[in-house]
Order: C-alpha cells, then structure tokens, then sequence
C-alpha cells in the first residue's frame, strides 16, 4: 500500500466528496427555515449607513 | 462590532450610527481610471483592428505592430479598464454591504491606485518595447508580475480586512464573488508566472513548466482569468448595482449563494477545452468540455437571477438607461455563457478554434456583458461619489447605449460570418483530396468582415466618448443648478436633459 496506489482511491473520493458538500450547500441553502434569514441578506444593500460628513 | 450590529437588525430598519466615513477618494480616482483606461483599450482597439483590414496601418514599425499592440489591447480592456472597474466597485460595496470604513483607510486606497497603475503603464511599455514572456494575457515579465503580487496582496489585506471588521453580520453575495475574484486570481498569476529571470539585472526570464504541462497552466490561467476576472468580480457588480438601480432586492438570494457555489467549483476545470486536439491528453480535454458545458446552468442561473431582479419593475428600463445597459449586460452574459459551452464540444471547437468566432465569443462577452455592467455602474456610481443628484443627461446615456449596441451587433455578426467561413475554407477539400484554398484565400475573404468589425469597434468607442463627456458634465457642472430645488417629478419620470 504505498501513495502511488493510493492516489486512484484518494481521486475517487475527492469526487464524492464535492458532491457531498455541494448537496449539504443546497440543503442548506434552500432549507424553507432559513427563508426569512436569506431574504433579510437580501436587503443588505438598502441598509447601508451613510457617514455623517455627506448628505 | 459584529454583535452590534445583528442587534441593530432585529431592532428594525434603524442603522448603527456610524462615526468613520468611508473611503472615497481613491474610490473616485479608480472610477476615473476606469473611464480612461477604457477609452484608452477601445481606441487601440480600433486601431489593430484597422490594422488587420489593412496592414500598412503598422507602419513598418516594430512598436506600431499587430503583435506588439493587440496585448496593449487586450491588457488594457481586461486589466486596465476591468481591473480598475472592480477594485472601484469593489471598495464602493464592500465598505457599504459590511457598514465599514476600508481596512487601511484612505492610504490603503491610494496604495492600491497607484500601485496598479504603475503596473498598467509598465507593463504596457513592456508590450511596446517587446519585452514580454510571451504568454496570452500573462504578457508582463518577472518584474511586473512581482509588482502586481505586491499589490494584489494589499488588495486582499483591505478587502479581507474590511470584510473582518464588518458591522453587518452577515457577508453579502456580492462580496463573495469578489472575494472569489481575488483569491484566486492572486492564484492563478503566481503560478502561471512562476519563472527565473535569466539574472536578477535582466527583463527576460523562463518559465518554470515547459511544453504540455506549461500550456495546461497556461489555459488554466487563461480561462479562470475570464471566470474569474471577467465573470466572478463582474458579478459581484451585478448583485450589488441593479438591486440599487432597480431599488428592489436580487430576485432570489438563495439562487445567488447557490450560483456562487456551483460557478467556483466548475468554473476551474474548464481550462482545457483551449487545447482540443493538442498534445493535451484527451480524458483531460474532455473533462474540459464537460466542466464547460456544466458551466451552463450556474451562469444561466445567475442571469435568469439578475433578470428577475427587474420583475414588477420593468418599467425603469424605459426611464433609465442606465439600468438598460445592467441589464442588457447581464442579457449578452446569458448568450455568451451559451455559446462559449457550445464552442467547448469538440466537435464544434474542430470548426471553430483558431478561427475569428472565438474572437467574437470573447467580444460579445467583454464588449457586451463587462463593457455593458461598467457602464451602467459608472453611471450610477459617478453622481454618488461626486454627490451630485443626477447625471448630466440622461439622453447621452441613451446615444451612448444604442450606438454601443449597435458597435457591439456589427461586431459579433461580422466576427461568426468570417469565423465560420474561416473554418469552412480551412477543412474544404476537392474530389482528389487536396485543400481546395491556400490558406491566403481565407485571409483575402475575411477582408470585408475585418472593415465592418473596425467599424463596431468605432461605435463601441464612439458610445464610450459619449459616456465621457456626460461624466464630465455630470463631475464639473457648476453646483447652481444643483441648488434650485428639485422640480416636482414622479420617483419614475425621466430627468430632463439640459438642451444640447
């Protein structure tokens, strides 16, 4: 068992594991719970505060 | 800080009271370098092109030739004008999406402007005076390149930083695409530039990688600097100035973290599909073109995202061209994020590589979807920082769009016409099998298509003057007309432009 013929195993599971994590991204991303938090970040731009000096 | 300021959020739309004001005068420097660098970019761009319909345009000159100028060209479009555009847009939102002043203040920020603009100009005389590595818009040599590390790393330092002291808890999408354009474009320099200077006291250097492995990091290169210069930060402007043009929030947040995602994890492996029928392996070109053609529904997720920003909203395109050049921007990203993953499967690429359409492609995203976003942020960017109420002319703004899309439609149309014959004449054989034109054939039939090309490119410059005299205007007009108080006008109504 040496690193050469590790590396086939080690590919493989670098594959599975992008999937796993991009699976766990949408999960969590598009989890109904977490609708209001993504929709506040949403207006994130419309929040912003404007430094006393101007306006 | 960060406590505060989620605290703040739940108490209501009432801000945290800010004390430090942000960064902005280098701001403003960086967006009148954008302006200029563009006008710079497009004219030579005119030039070369000029320059390929006919050739006595380079004057028998080795400074003024086709192959010293056209990386003046490209370098001063992506890097000068793009480049430029995204560090002013990037220090604009990130101050203001994270509620903090920049990390490094004002001297960070000029740091960064002269900074890169030294490496413009160097590198661009680099160009003229033939000292380059001769590598596809990795051009500079060992010098300038350590140079732009240099800055990059700041440039890094004060986003990051200014993302690290942020008030809002949360980090808005727009910051993580330009974050991802930074990241990784310090990546992809350093090791597409990895080489050794023949010694310390001399320009020219070598590579470190030679051969197939060198034009594999080449490409590599190549196609995440338009993934990730051209495509991520370029996002970044578009989920944070048409939301403000639009004055209403992205259509789905959701759907821009996950197009943020999949666009990072597949945007990287689509580097081979430059090197079909190369000494490239062929599994890794076909993992070019699969990445590639994956590619497809994360971009086209993204425009249908900043499309529907507009929903219930369409009516301000009407009112404000400003916003048609956002959004028409984000249209030509759709189409050339189309057809780039049609051009990666090799049988198209076996017609179309080396040929003019990929020189349209690279327009109609460049001229359509960078060009188009620039403008419609500058356009709303330059009142902002000059705290004016509005444009000059809102008309101007209007000429400036239509002439630019019609430079941009000539462009494009002209390029697939002559592309395609290209590709046609280059693989036509007679009955006995022989090529049935030498390959000066092909040249003498792109000739019409290379004038009407040159004359895209003069409208495209055209709009961009345009655009320069209405900013002028808008900068240096005297603060009188300010003053008088606003006419009574409905949030939609058009502003009237002053008589011409």
């Amino acid at each position: 068992m040496d690193l050469v013929s590790l590396q086939p195993v080690f590919s493989t599971l670098w594959v599975v594991w992008f999937f796993v994590l991009f699976i766990g991204i949408l999960l969590r991303v598009l989890a109904p719970r977490r609708r209001q938090e993504f929709e506040q970040a949403g207006q994130i731009p419309f929040r912003e505060d404007l430094p006393a000096r101007r306006r | 800080m960060a406590a505060a300021g989620y605290a703040a959020n739940l108490a209501g739309p009432a801000v945290v009271p800010r004390s430090e004001p942000y960064v902005e005068a280098p701001v403003r420097a960086f967006a009148i370098a954008t302006v200029f660098w563009g006008v710079a970019g497009f004219l030579v761009g005119v030039l070369i092109a000029s320059q390929l319909a006919w050739p006595l345009l380079n004057l028998d000159l080795e400074w003024t030739t086709f192959g010293r100028l056209r990386p003046v060209h490209t370098s001063a479009v992506i890097f000068a004008f793009g480049g430029n555009a995204l560090i002013c847009t990037s220090l604009y939102v990130v101050q203001r999406t994270c509620r903090a002043r920049l990390f490094g203040g004002d001297q960070m920020g000029w740091f960064l402007f002269w900074g890169y603009q030294f490496f413009i100009v160097a590198a661009a005389l680099g160009y003229v005076f033939g000292v380059t590595q001769g590598k596809e818009y990795a051009e500079p040599e060992w010098f300038v390149d350590l140079w732009l590390t240099v800055v990059w790393v700041h440039y890094l330092v004060a986003f990051g930083g200014t993302i690290l002291k942020r008030e809002e808890p949360h980090i808005y999408v727009a910051n993580w695409f330009y974050l991802a354009f930074i990241v990784t474009v310090a990546m992809l320099h350093i090791v597409n530039n990895l080489a050794l200077p023949v010694t310390l006291g001399h320009a020219k250097s070598y590579g470190l990688a030679s051969g197939v492995q060198d034009a594999m990091i080449q490409w590599w290169y190549g196609h995440n600097a338009v993934g990730f210069f051209l495509t991520a930060g370029f996002l970044g402007m578009m989920y944070y100035f048409i939301p403000k043009q639009a004055d209403r929030p992205v259509y789905s947040y959701r759907l821009s973290i996950v197009h943020f995602w999949s666009l990072i994890f597949l945007y990287i492996w689509a580097g081979p599909h430059h090197l079909h029928y190369t000494a490239l392996p062929d599994w890794a070109q076909t993992l070019g073109m699969v990445f590639s053609v994956m590619l497809w529904m994360p971009s086209w997720g993204g425009m249908i995202n900043g499309l529907m920003t507009l929903s219930g909203a369409w009516d301000k395109l009407r009112t404000d061209p400003g916003l048609r050049f956002s959004v028409t921007a984000v249209g030509f990203y759709g189409m050339s994020t189309f057809e780039g993953p049609v051009m990666s499967i090799k049988a198209v690429n076996g017609l179309s590589h080396y040929t003019d359409w990929t020189i349209g492609h690279v327009h109609s995203g460049a001229m359509g979807w960078v060009g188009f976003i620039t403008f419609g942020a500058l356009y709303w960017l330059f009142p902002k920082l000059w705290n004016k109420r509005a444009l000059y002319s809102q008309k101007l703004v209007s000429w400036h769009f239509w002439i630019a899309t019609m430079g941009i439609v000539l462009y494009i149309t002209a390029m697939w016409v002559s592309g395609i014959l290209q590709g046609l004449m280059w693989r036509a054989y007679d009955e006995l099998g022989f090529l049935q034109y030498a390959f000066i054939e092909s040249v003498a039939a792109m000739h019409p298509y290379y004038v009407i090309r040159m004359m895209g490119g003069v409208l495209y410059l055209t709009g961009a003057l345009i655009m320069v005299f209405n900013l002028w205007m808008t900068v240096t007009r005297t603060e009188a007309a300010d003053a008088l108080p606003v006419p009574a006008q409905g949030g939609a109504a058009p502003i009237p432009a002053p008589a011409e």
